[in-house]
């Protein structure tokens, strides 16, 4: 197992940046996925309130 | 971290992500005060505010990219001249640094700017009702109308130097047009130290002519880089706190996506009054700021964070309240049709 803190300062933060692109893809492909199965609802749910 | 702070910065992360997909920005110059003001280091405030604006940045460019709305060929042409437009302006500070002016000379310039750019939204909202340029997501591949052309940006076209650029929307503008007007927009970020979206999103539309939707969606893929490379910079350093991060991008993930689907129901000639009030009140807020600062009065640093977090609440509030209204009337009026 390699240990984040022994990398050299430049891999740390690339490692860092990493995890925000990685969150940012999953949470694009995440919350696309929920509007799509549950967008046309809640609208029609807002409308109907 | 305490699940009050974790719920805290999940609720402001959605906030800021309504108004980054209602309007294509707003995100560093609500993110990095706020830090600053809740204890955490100047490093740590900026370089995070930067981690965050990357990751929001890359999921918006990704939804405009969907809708067609990013002109690749005019984000690499802005990066290049804002990328030399930054190196300028940040010797400009260093020289004042030299001389003891930075500081109020950069405070008076961004009061100034953000100001004025606040006053000119305001003042285009109310004169031209909504088809001042709003961001209608359907109308970026569309050739744009003469008319809806501001006037700068109409002389700045008038300029035929060779290389001649087409862009989307059909606009034809000179290389060095582009580059001129990316250079501008990178001098001023680079002397005020901001991210910059509130300054090239409108020069873009305004100065290129662009339409709206293009000029948003062009300016976020241009911020994956600025934000991509400001905040390995920081990480670097040790700038970077992912429990920040982490959760303030799962809520303007969330946000963002209200936002853009908000930008096909409201009208947005009203919202962008709001907008314009919000930019003020952020000028308001610095110059508070920046007077507590040389009276060394604490409590500004307070004030300043209410004005910001208020004018924010309100705007974001204001997208979403007129977002339900319309959508209710919109069902009132089909069904009184039906009857």
């Amino acid at each position: 197992m390699i240990d984040p803190a022994s990398l050299p300062p430049a891999a740390q933060a690339a490692a860092l940046i990493g995890v925000v692109l990685l969150e940012a893809m999953v949470l694009y492909v995440g919350y696309g996925a929920a509007e799509q199965a549950i967008g046309d609802k809640l609208i029609e749910r807002i409308k109907n309130t | 971290m305490s699940l009050a702070l974790l719920a805290l910065f999940v609720g402001f992360g959605l906030l800021i992500g309504v108004l980054f997909g209602f309007f294509g920005m707003g995100g560093s110059f609500l993110v990095t005060p706020a830090l600053l003001v809740m204890g955490y280091p100047s490093r740590v405030a900026v370089g995070s505010g930067l981690a965050f604006v990357f990751g929001t940045s890359v999921i918006a460019t990704l939804k405009h990219r969907d809708l067609g709305q990013v002109d690749y060929k005019l984000g690499v042409l802005m990066i290049a001249g804002t990328t030399a437009g930054i190196e300028v302006g940040k010797e400009i500070v260093l020289h004042l640094e030299e001389l003891g002016m930075a500081g109020s000379i950069i405070s008076v310039t961004y009061v100034v700017l953000l100001g004025g750019i606040g006053v000119f939204v305001t003042y285009e909202a109310l004169k031209g009702g909504d088809d001042d340029g709003g961001v209608d997501h359907d109308a970026a591949d569309a050739e744009i109308d003469g008319d809806d052309i501001p006037d700068i940006a109409r002389t700045i076209q008038s300029y035929r130097v060779p290389p001649m650029m087409t862009l989307r929307g059909g606009v034809q503008v000179s290389l060095w047009m582009i580059l001129g007007v990316a250079f501008a927009t990178g001098l001023l970020s680079g002397f005020l130290g901001v991210g910059g979206g509130f300054i090239r999103m409108p020069a873009l539309f305004y100065l290129i002519g662009v339409p709206v939707p293009v000029a948003v969606g062009t300016d976020l893929f241009e911020i994956v880089f600025s934000g991509g490379l400001g905040s390995f910079l920081y990480a670097m350093d040790g700038g970077v706190d992912l429990s920040i991060v982490l959760p303030l991008l799962a809520g303007s993930a969330l946000g963002a996506r209200v936002g853009s689907a908000a930008t096909s129901i409201v009208d947005e000639g009203e919202i962008k009054v709001y907008f314009g009030l919000m930019l003020l009140g952020g000028a308001v807020a610095v110059a508070v700021r920046e007077i507590g600062n040389v009276y060394d009065i604490g409590v500004f640093d307070t004030v300043s964070l209410v004005l910001i977090l208020g004018s924010a609440l309100l705007v974001s509030g204001a997208v979403v309240y007129s977002s339900i209204t319309a959508l209710r009337s919109e069902a009132g009026s089909s069904s009184t049709i039906a009857d």
